[in-house]
């Protein structure tokens, strides 16, 4: 268990992390800072986000969270390193090809049938296309959709659908890591629950690094692991939620435990 | 598509084609007098193209001193006060040796002189006893009727009046056109005209002999290049003095009173009546300028798509570049169409060349403007996710953000096509065809329907030019990017 707030963490030496590597992919930010326009949106930030396990980013708009996630998928400048694997990231592209991202409303391509959307992430690094079509038979099984589905735009689609179709898209190139923004609160509390039940088995069963951002602790305590709380760009808390709760770091953790409780 | 850049290189290169090439201005008696010259060269087994009303003096002249034409019809005063006036020329024979200077030479004069004249009713002078401009002084009772210009000119009346001592004489200005009907109807005596005037032969009007030679002499000759071929020359040196002001005003008349084509005036000046048949019927004239038309317009909109995509595309990534691209295509919209055809003569001559290019120049703007607008209207959200998806930036550009720009895109080359079909019209005065020849023709000639003949096709174009998007967009965009 551990307490953190910035910076004051020991990190493993780096020699040592090739041990972790057969048990999933560890992710390590140090002193990772992004501005946008000279104003520092996050950071500088340190922190280990654990292997197969779901990290859940939280905090208020404009913590930084999203910010954090994108970071994480090399969609922003920063300074500081990043550490993927043990090996500090330097190849983005080489990197994305085992990462999947997924945004609210599944940031699908609206030009693209849902199945070219899918296809995409393999046609990117190009895979042959057998390959791809193979990956899209297991995929829709394992999102639970058909052919008829996949045949369809993302506008004739419902929002879980489309919700559905962007996790078989992050999900095409088995990457080890997948990033997540929000990717249920635009849907309806019916559909929203039958997905997190979903996301939450499929997690358990495939094993990666999840990390996830939301603002709702309701849907962190659902997915349960460890809780990265942020505000105005830092990293106030990191735990199990329960221990978030029981200690919280200071009055702000306090504070924002107790709204999301009172609402 | 793939016959598109043949189309792109007959156009450009056909103006250049080795035979004689007469060109006239933009008005009828220039466009008879090209005529006569094609059929008499070509009776010489000289092949001739007749490029007919490319624009006015300057134009003419400027294409021959290029060599975009071999020579053309001019008048000897044109010459000496408008084309070489800063030469201060003394007379019509200090115009061989200037002209010489600019590889340039003049034939011999074809027997008529086309100035200002001052014109009466035939029946009017006969009675008076006046066939001379000094025979005036004797009638200051009568009634004269100027057109403004030549009553304001200060070489006009004013000159008029000291030369010949007609001081004292009452003078009513009128419009040019009214006049001929004036006189006609008795209301006045005395007009200014041109000597050659078709009206002159209408009306049955005499022109008053200038015996004190006060008009300067506006005799028509051609000019020609110094090394037009001996042959060439020599027919049309054959010409001279074999048009007096009587044939050509009765020429003009065909023409211009009694509607018939300026190919028919010449048979009829050359003496062969026939040959009428192979005009071409309305048909067929409508359907080449139809094929001259889409030519002019698909090449401009050909080129411009090429240039204007990329500039687009730089203009959505680079934001200060941006705002100068558009800057820059947004001024090239505001120069005044007329002005451009006239400044790129110099540059690609005369014909489809500087049309496409004047064309391609106005193509720019919509394009560029409307692909910068559809690249900067993607939402981020989506460009992230084709970036996490590791697209390169090329495939980006190609598989997502061409696409979701393409009905914004589509739209800016509608507008496009739409504007040129439109300024294309304006070619014809530089001698591109197309349908602004016939409402070129028509307006000189008062002609409505000629004047239809050209802007209906052209209306009709613009229309199925909509309906072909239309068709595009429906084609081309996504099911997922259409409105409901």
């Amino acid at each position: 268990m551990q307490h953190k707030t910035e910076g004051v963490e020991f990190w493993p030496p780096l020699a040592s992390l090739s041990l972790i590597d057969n048990m999933g992919t560890m992710i390590i930010l140090s002193s990772v800072t992004v501005r946008y326009g000279g104003v520092a949106a996050l950071g500088p930030a340190d922190l280990v986000i654990q292997p197969r396990q779901t990290t859940l980013l939280i905090g208020p708009s404009g913590s930084g969270k999203s910010t954090l996630l994108r970071t994480l998928a090399g969609l922003t400048d920063y300074t500081g390193t990043l550490t993927v694997d043990g090996e500090v990231v330097t190849d983005w592209r080489a990197l994305r090809q085992k990462l999947g991202y997924v945004i609210q409303d599944g940031g699908l391509f609206p030009h693209l049938t849902a199945r070219a959307n899918v296809a995409l992430a393999g046609e990117a690094f190009g895979w042959p296309r057998e390959k791809i079509e193979t990956r899209i038979g297991e995929m829709a099984e394992l999102v639970g959709l058909d052919m008829v589905q996949l045949a369809r735009f993302p506008a004739e689609l419902s929002g879980g659908q489309r919700q559905r179709v962007g996790v078989m898209r992050a999900l095409l190139r088995d990457p080890q890591i997948l990033l997540f923004d929000e990717p249920l609160s635009a849907l309806d509390p019916v559909t929203r629950l039958r997905l997190a039940g979903e996301l939450r088995d499929l997690f358990a069963r495939l094993g990666k690094t999840v990390v996830m951002v939301t603002h709702s602790l309701r849907e962190a305590m659902f997915f349960g692991g460890c809780v990265v709380l942020l505000r105005d760009g830092r990293i106030v808390q990191h735990g199990e939620l329960a221990d978030l709760i029981a200690h919280p770091a200071d009055q702000f953790v306090t504070d924002f435990i107790a709204a999301e409780e009172a609402l | 598509m793939r016959a598109l850049p043949v189309l792109l290189a007959a156009l450009l290169f056909a103006p250049q084609a080795r035979a004689e090439t007469v060109g006239s201005k933009a008005f009828t008696e220039s466009v008879i007098l090209g005529e006569i010259a094609k059929d008499t060269l070509e009776k010489a087994g000289v092949p001739t193209t007749h490029r007919r009303e490319l624009g006015g003096s300057r134009i003419l002249f400027d294409a021959v001193k290029a060599r975009r034409i071999d020579f053309y019809p001019e008048y000897t005063g044109t010459l000496r006060f408008e084309l070489l006036a800063a030469q201060h020329l003394a007379n019509d024979a200090a115009l061989g040796p200037a002209l010489a200077a600019q590889g340039l030479a003049l034939t011999r004069p074809l027997g008529f002189s086309d100035s200002y004249g001052i014109a009466m009713r035939a029946d009017k002078a006969k009675a008076l006893g006046i066939a001379k401009l000094s025979d005036l002084a004797q009638h200051r009772d009568l009634r004269f009727g100027f057109s403004n210009e030549f009553v304001d000119r200060k070489d006009g009346w004013p000159a008029l009046v000291a030369a010949y001592g007609l001081g004292g004489v009452r003078v009513q200005g009128i419009n040019h056109d009214l006049a001929y009907r004036a006189l006609n109807a008795g209301q006045i005596d005395l007009t200014d005209a041109y000597t050659t005037d078709a009206e002159i032969a209408a009306y049955n009007l005499v022109v008053l002999t200038d015996d004190a030679k006060f008009f300067p002499p506006y005799d028509a000759v051609f000019v020609i290049r110094s090394d037009l071929s001996p042959k060439a020359r020599a027919a049309l040196d054959s010409l001279a003095g074999t048009i007096d002001e009587a044939k050509m005003r009765a020429l003009n008349r065909m023409v211009r009173m009694d509607k018939q084509t300026e190919t028919a005036a010449a048979r009829a000046a050359l003496g062969g009546g026939a040959g009428i048949d192979n005009e071409p019927t309305r048909f067929e004239r409508i359907a080449q300028r139809t094929i001259e038309h889409l030519a002019l317009v698909a090449a401009a909109l050909a080129l411009a798509l090429l240039a204007a995509l990329p500039l687009g595309v730089i203009a959505a990534r680079h934001r200060r570049l941006g705002s100068a691209v558009l800057a820059i295509t947004g001024v090239l919209q505001t120069i005044p169409s007329l002005a451009l055809f006239v400044v790129l003569i110099p540059l690609l001559g005369i014909g489809a060349a500087p049309t496409i290019f004047a064309l391609f120049l106005y193509s720019l703007l919509p394009i560029v403007r409307n692909t910068h607008a559809g690249l900067t209207g993607i939402a981020p959200a989506l460009l992230d996710s084709a970036d996490a998806l590791g697209l390169t930036r090329a495939a980006r550009l190609r598989r997502i953000e061409l696409p979701l720009a393409l009905p914004t895109i589509l739209a800016g080359v509608r507008t496009a096509a739409v504007i040129a079909v439109g300024l294309a019209t304006l070619g014809a005065i530089i001698g591109a065809g197309g349908y602004g020849q016939p409402i070129l023709t028509g307006i000189r000639l008062n002609s409505t329907p000629l004047i239809l003949e050209g802007a209906i096709p052209a209306a009709m174009l613009a229309l199925l030019i909509e309906g072909l998007f239309t068709l595009i967009e429906r084609r081309a965009v996504p099911r997922g990017l259409r409105r409901p």
